[in-house]
């Protein structure tokens, strides 16, 4: 993406200035040792300090910069990403400056022909997205960063790494100078064009789009109601396809598709851009342009996550099309997979192979991104004559027909990978009906008293146990609940009763008072499952067995045997 | 039988986690199939995939409907 200019409007986020300080090592004989150095403090490095340091891991965390993103970039939150940010405290200050959307609107000409909403159901926390100004996040998650101790260090730029058996020695240009650290763990998150990947030479493989879209925030006081509004060949923009998307402050993301012969330079003046925003929003409407970017995309990935003792998280180990909001997303998940498994093999409880899973289960999820992206961009814009004639057959059948609006693909709105595939799952023995598999995210439930089931999951395993009545767990079953909780690998029992009872040793009791909870885990009394620090199902059984459950927790922190 | 308008795509081999998969995964094959073809080998193809279609659908009545319904606004 290449910037061009950013508006003075008083609704512009004046782009806060970081402090830089005086790195303590600069004039250290030996370079100090780190157990985790973080590269890039955008969304997705910023979310993997805060996750480390949550854990109570010291994080380093270097960025060549002082301040946040230019322009809204990352824009539409999913969530998964909303309850990642709420379990690593930033959940709430990004939903209220955020505009929480649920719908979706499909126009083809002047005609709607297609309507999603994302959360169809009730009885969750959060919406199906938030939108907000990726310098927003930025900020929030600065601050959080701050308050639970991340060592920040503003305009420190990687110059170069050296990798070791044990460790990664990196060299790094300040103000003041050159220092090296030495890093046990360094968890790479510089952006898509990652300068640190290609300091290492790492392939990156797949496919450049040759299409161009222009991207303008607007600020301009409008009562659309919030929602994602997607055009093909709408009359404003004949022959391309144009998306609007409502910003936090009254401003407005619109995307243009321009076509892979337009000139980017050209397309960035006013004079091209504001003719084009008053042909969508008729002459009468005022409106200030904010920031204005011409920009080509890539779906591709690394073929590992993992080289040795570095980790590639977020844009720099994989790249998608924005139609599906899979970029950040997908970064916000990678990190939720990655903190846990680093802190257990850093306190020598897991393997190192342990961190493999993270490539595994990361590189699948960058996999289904990666096609969902792809395919959404080739029903954008179609490749050949006959593409465009099964496309628009699909626009036309959509306003009439079910089965064509299933077809129409503006964008598969981003989900959370289910890992149905991990090798950390441990299989089903008994048959379960919903979508609670092995290896899916948690799903959301109210508990009594306007509690979330989601906001009691994460941050270390836990069981899930249902039970009608607390009153009805067998005294064996509370015994061993004590000797999960005092594992090596703690397990915490979360009893999901249908109604409140005497308080149980070693657990506690949720009251799933809608019986919602039961219902999404096809939870009848006396199921268990197991859940891992990042919210995804392990393993679940129809009755407690306690080596089952030992041997679940071996398998999902990559042992041979039970833990 | 009529002509069935809901979504139909389904794929009995796999278990699909979202109820776009299928749908999707069709129209990539279709699209795919025409790769590098010029305009008279993708008429002819579509010709021909049409004819294999509506043999395995085989019920006239199905055929006429969608024919009817094809037709509007062509």
């Amino acid at each position: 993406m290449s910037e061009s200019r950013r508006g003075s409007s008083p609704q512009a986020n004046p782009r806060p200035r970081f402090p830089y300080r005086r790195p303590p090592e600069i004039d250290a004989a030996v370079p100090a040792r780190h157990p985790v150095v973080v590269v890039g403090a955008g969304p997705v490095g910023l979310a993997a300090a805060i996750d480390c340091r949550l854990k109570g891991l010291p994080v380093v965390l270097l960025d060549e910069d002082d301040t946040v993103s230019i322009g809204s970039r990352g824009l539409c939150y999913a969530k998964r990403s909303l309850e990642i940010l709420d379990r690593l405290g930033c959940g709430d200050p990004v939903c209220a400056k955020g505009v929480n959307w649920n719908v979706g609107r499909t126009f083809f000409h002047d005609r709607e022909v297609y309507r999603f909403d994302l959360v169809p159901e009730p009885d969750h926390k959060r919406p199906g997205m938030a939108n907000l100004q990726q310098y927003y996040i930025e900020e929030y998650e600065i601050g959080r960063a701050l308050a639970v101790g991340v060592d920040l260090r503003w305009k420190n730029r990687v110059v170069a790494l050296a990798p070791q058996t044990d460790h990664v020695r990196v060299d790094i240009e300040t103000p003041d100078g050159r220092y090296s650290i030495d890093a046990d763990w360094l968890i790479v998150a510089d952006g898509a064009r990652s300068p640190l990947r290609h300091l290492l030479g790492l392939d990156v493989e797949g496919k450049v789009f040759r299409d161009r879209f222009l991207i303008a925030d607007v600020v301009m006081a409008a009562d659309f109601p919030a929602e994602r509004w997607f055009w093909f060949d709408p009359p404003f923009h004949p022959g391309q396809s144009v998306l609007l998307h409502r910003q936090a402050d009254n401003v407005w993301r619109i995307d243009f598709q321009l076509g892979w012969d337009a000139d980017p330079e050209a397309e960035k003046q006013p004079e091209r851009v504001v003719p084009r925003i008053q042909a969508m929003l008729g002459k009468g409407r005022e409106f200030e342009i904010d920031w204005v970017s011409v920009y080509t995309f890539q779906c591709r990935r690394m073929t590992t996550f993992r080289h040795g003792r570095m980790l590639f998280a977020g844009d720099a180990a994989h790249q998608v099309s924005p139609f599906g909001a899979r970029g950040a997303n997908s970064g916000f998940q990678d990190v939720d997979n990655l903190a846990w498994k680093l802190q257990l093999v850093l306190a020598g409880l897991a393997p190192e192979r342990l961190l493999d899973s993270y490539s595994e289960e990361r590189v699948a999820a960058a996999d289904e991104n990666i096609l969902n992206s792809t395919r959404s961009t080739d029903f954008i814009t179609p490749k050949s004559g006959i593409s465009r004639v099964f496309r628009d057959a699909v626009l036309e059948l959509a306003g009439r027909y079910d089965f064509a609006r299933r077809l129409v693909n503006s964008g598969r709105l981003s989900l959370p990978t289910i890992y149905a595939d991990s090798s950390l799952n441990t299989r089903d023995a008994d048959p379960f009906a919903g979508a609670m598999v092995p290896g899916a995210p948690a799903a959301d439930a109210p508990l009594q008293g306007g509690a979330w089931l989601i906001d009691a999951l994460g941050g270390r395993f836990q069981l899930l146990l249902f039970v009608d009545d607390p009153g009805e767990i067998p005294r064996p079953v509370v015994d061993a609940l004590a000797v999960l909780a005092r594992l090596p690998i703690p397990v915490e029992t979360l009893v999901l009763a249908r109604r409140a009872g005497a308080a149980i040793a070693n657990a506690r009791v949720l009251v799933d008072v809608k019986g919602v909870a039961a219902e999404r885990y096809d939870g009848r009394g006396g199921t268990v499952y197991l859940i891992r620090p990042d919210q995804h199902v392990a393993a679940r059984w129809r009755r407690f067995d306690l080596a089952s459950i030992r041997a679940a927790l071996g398998r999902a922190t990559g042992h041979d045997a039970e833990v | 039988m009529p002509l069935n308008l809901q979504a139909n795509f389904h794929d009995p081999e796999r278990r699909r986690l979202r109820d776009y998969s299928a749908g999707d995964d069709f129209y990539e094959l279709l699209i795919e199939s025409h790769r590098d073809l010029d305009e008279a080998r993708s008429a002819k193809l579509n010709a021909r995939l049409i004819l294999l279609l509506a043999n395995h659908i085989g019920d006239l009545s199905v055929l006429r409907e969608a024919v009817e319904r094809a037709r509007e606004e062509v």
